[in-house]
Order: C-alpha cells, then structure tokens, then sequence
C-alpha cells in the first residue's frame, strides 16, 4: 500500500529533479519492538522509486551491526543520507520523517545531493573554523509546523563540518529518550547532550551554544 | 498506524538579488499571499519573504470562519492559499526574515541570510508574536512545561494534566485539541470566554474538560518542569493552586513590528498606523494584518487588507 498519496508524489518527483548528485538513504530497522519500523521501510522504498538519484540500502540493527557503528546508529527506525561517495556526513533521521518532517527529509536529501541552500561566507567560516566534536539532537513531533527549520539547521552545520553530527529525534518514538531530555516542548535542540535550546533558533544561537562546549 | 504527509518544500527559486522589485512583500500569512497574488496579477514584479508560509494560520487546527470554506485545518489552508499563489510563478523566500527596512526610492530590506533586496515599494504583514502571561516561572519553564504550541506540543502530553490560559478561540479550540490526548484540560481564564458559541458549545460537552473563570495566573511552579500553577480567585481574592504538568498559553498576541519600529508610525499598542488604503507614514510603505491598527485578528480580515495593499501599491508605482 502507498503511503504517499498521488499529489505529494508528483510534487516530491519535481523536487528531487534538483538534485545535483546521487544520494543514498541507509536504513535501519529491526524485527521486533519496533511499531514504526515497518511504515518507515514502505516510506523510504516508495521515496526512493521517485528519482533515479535515490538509492535505498536497508539494514537491520542487530544483523548488521557494523554498519551501524560506522553510521554511529543505536535506535531504530533509523535513516542515515550519504552522499554520492556513500561517505557519512553525521545526517540521521531518528524515526518516520512523516507528517511535517517529511519537509526537513526532503531538504535532507537535497542538501545531501549538493543542491542546498547558500549561506553567507562570514557564517560558513564560522562553521567550518569549528574544531569540537558536536553532536546536535533536535526533539521535534510530527505535527509541529516549526520543527523542520530546526532539525534542517542541525543537518546543514554537520554538512559544513564533519566534526558535527545531526539527528532528527521523533519524540513519540523514543519517549524514554524525550523524557531523560525533559523534552515538553519542541522543536528542543540538544548540544552534547549537555545545552539546550527551545524553538526553530538561527543558526546564530546554534552557535553560540556550540561556542560554550568545553 | 496511519501518517501524513505535509510537503512544503519547492524547488528553488531563481530568486535575483540584484534586480530591482517594484513590490516586496514580508510577510507570508494570509495577508502576505493575498497581496502577492492581487500584485502578480496587475503585472508588476513581485516578491514575497517570509519567515514561516502560513503564519498562525499553520499552528491552528481548524478553521471553520471562512466563507466558502466549512471547515478546514489551518495546515490545508496555508496549502490551498500558497498553491493559489504559486500557480502565478511569484519568487518566494521562504524561512527568510527580514531586519531592517531601508526607507528611500528604492528601498532596500536586510534579510537575516545577510542578504539584501532592493525595491521600490513595501507592504509589512509581519503578523504577531504569541502573547506571554509575563508572571514568574514562565520564561524559566519555557519549553519545560509552558508552551505556546498547542498543535506541536500536545503530543508530547498524552495521558497527562494540562492546564490552558485564556478564553479566545485559540484557547478554546487548544482545549478541545487537548482533551483528544490528554487526560484532563483545565481552562483557566481571568475574565470570561471571548469565544465563538460554537466553540464554546463544543468544549463543554467534552467530559475532560473544566473551565475556570475569573482565576488570574500569579506564578508557574515546577522543579525541573512544571508542576502547578499558582491563581487569585479575582471574586474571592483566595489563592488557588492547579496541580498540571503543561500550560498552554493561548491568551493572543503581540503585532511584530520591532524590526521597523524606528521607521514607520506605531500606536500605543505598537500596531501599525495605516490610513483606510493600507498607507503608513512612510512614503511607498504599506502594511497589513495583525501588525496593523486594523481591528478583529482574523485571518479573512487580513486577506482581504492584503488585496487592499496589493492595489494601493500599484497606483503607487503608477503615480512614482
């Protein structure tokens, strides 16, 4: 059964007609325990059929354990977008990017491709000068309009910077994680799991928690 | 286990920062759309910047006030309006804010992508900000409990005691939301329901939901989140405490009109005075909306002011 329904199809097609270079979604999921496994493996096969520059490897948490490890994977449903050189630029979904954050899934995958947005040269040396491991988890839930900038934001600094990885956290998904994280409001952004910002902040006030990391 | 899917994302503009536009439009609500649509349609080049397509409209659940339309979710709204206006090819900035309005023959806005765009006329429907209680424990346990969200953050408080503030539409409609997912709403108002009947009609046959009136918030309390919060009965002037673990802040809002507050005229309110043409103190500037001294928030209100700006600023450029 589609998930997608024919409009949306139609309009992600066109999307992904932008994309500059291939890019490979790696999926994790496994068996057991896991309620939105299966829905997120029908979502990424029917995304993947929709252009030519998508490649879909599947892999599961246990069997494949290495892989994860490499893609510095340890839940599931998890989606990781590498690029043309299947190289891991710390871009990770955590849970179904449905409902809103189907918007931060697709400018995912374009950034990912090499046709993302510019940004200033000021800001981009700011980024690029940064020399700490960053690891960025934005808490968002599905029905939150606001979300996508944010988690958006998070994948295009690990883009910038290979020091810096990104997550999407599906609050519902993972409501024991969302819960050690007091997570009540979102979008929640969490910086090495230590400073914390509510709401789609610029990339200015991304920063200026990242400037604070020891 | 059924999902959605809201699609938004376009495929990129051929936006050109080094041409002159003859209509910018900031903004990108149901006043922003409207304007862009009536512009496009005289001929005249047009933009349109927007921190957020849709505005409020997007964080509201149902609207069910627009003629023609019985009822609808805010998100199908914003998707109906904005492919309206895309099917007119009109350059979109979206997730883009703008900082400063330059006043001049061309006037030139400083977007926060440290970008600029030059043009010669400007119609501000900035829309507002959510209103906040300004009480103590409000700003601490921001995102820890209060939120001004009821559509993003309901999820997050499944099973659990909520508590709303206010008693407009938006306050109602949040507790009916609620009560979908929660396991109590209480609705705690100073004075008394500013609702729609129909609303109010439709929250009280909801078994899970209280409403309290004339209960003025004094304090949020929690440790780590919230835990309570702290009213005055204003009849009896007693204290009285609602044990809840989430306060949805729903009692209006602030026009967003800081960025150019040095340049066109506010009122006391800080809305922006225009003249029954959409004009403000400025000479090719106009505004719209919720961030205008135009009464009643509504979202048909602020289309229809945007189709006024829209013509205004054509016989500007006509007449300039």
């Amino acid at each position: 059964m589609s998930l997608l329904n024919e409009e949306v199809r139609g309009q992600l097609s066109e999307v992904f007609e932008g994309m500059g270079n291939e890019v490979t979604i790696a999926l994790f999921t496994k068996e057991d325990n896991c309620e939105t496994c299966s829905d997120t493996k029908s979502f990424m096969e029917e995304v993947s059929t929709l252009s030519e520059q998508l490649n879909l490897e599947a892999y599961d948490l246990e069997e494949d354990s290495e892989k994860a490890e490499a893609y510095n994977v340890d839940k599931v449903p998890a989606i990781v977008l590498l690029n043309a050189d299947k190289k891991y630029q710390g871009v990770k979904f955590y849970g179904i990017p449905a409902g809103h954050e189907i918007n931060s899934f697709v400018t995912g995958i374009m950034e990912v491709s090499g046709s993302g947005e510019d940004l200033p040269e000021d800001l981009l040396e700011q980024i690029k000068s940064i020399d700490k491991d960053v690891d960025i988890k934005v808490f968002v839930t599905l029905s939150c309009p606001h979300c996508p900038g944010a988690v958006a934001k998070a994948h295009k600094l690990a883009l910038l910077n290979d020091k810096i990885s990104g997550e999407m956290i599906e609050a519902q998904t993972f409501g024991e994680l969302s819960q050690k994280f007091n997570v009540s409001g979102v979008p929640k952004i969490v910086i090495n799991d230590e400073f914390e910002l509510v709401g789609n902040q610029p990339l200015d006030k991304f920063l200026e928690e990242i400037g604070k990391i020891n | 286990m059924g999902f959605e899917f809201d699609l938004n994302v376009k495929k990129k503009d051929s936006f050109d920062y080094n041409k002159v536009y003859d209509l910018a439009i900031i903004g990108g609500g149901p006043g922003g759309l409207s304007a862009a649509l009536y512009a496009k349609r005289k001929g005249i080049n047009v933009v349109l910047i927007s921190g957020d397509i849709g505005g409020q409209v997007a964080d509201t659940s149902s609207v069910e006030n627009y003629l023609g339309i019985e009822s609808m979710t805010g998100e199908e709204m914003v998707k109906t309006f904005r492919k309206h206006v895309e099917s007119y090819d009109v350059p979109m900035l979206d997730g883009t804010k703008v900082n400063e309005v330059k006043q001049g023959k061309e006037k030139i806005l400083k977007l926060d992508n440290g970008k600029e765009v030059k043009t010669k006329t400007v119609i501000i429907g900035t829309g507002s900000l959510n209103r906040k209680l300004n009480v103590p424990g409000e700003e601490e346990f921001n995102g820890k409990g209060v939120t001004y969200c009821a559509i993003c953050d309901g999820p997050l408080f499944e099973d659990m005691d909520v508590l709303v503030a206010g008693g407009g539409n938006s306050a109602v409609e949040a507790a009916i939301d609620l009560s979908k997912t929660a396991s109590s709403v209480k609705l705690v108002q100073r004075s008394v329901l500013r609702a729609d009947e129909v609303l109010i009609d439709r929250m009280n046959s909801l078994e899970n939901v209280e409403v309290y009136l004339g209960y003025q918030i004094k304090e949020i309390k929690g440790e780590n989140s919230v835990s309570a919060v702290i009213t005055k009965n204003k009849e009896t002037g007693e204290e009285v405490t609602f044990e809840t673990r989430g306060v949805f802040v729903e009692i209006g809002y602030t026009p967003n009109t800081k960025f150019v507050e040095n340049l066109v005229e506010l009122n006391d309110s800080k809305e922006i005075v225009i003249n029954d043409r959409n004009e403000t103190s400025e000479k090719g500037i106009f505004a719209i909306g919720d961030a205008t001294i135009v009464p009643y928030k509504q979202i048909i209100i602020a289309a229809s002011e945007g189709a006024k700006a829209a013509l205004s600023a054509v016989d500007y450029l006509n007449k300039n």
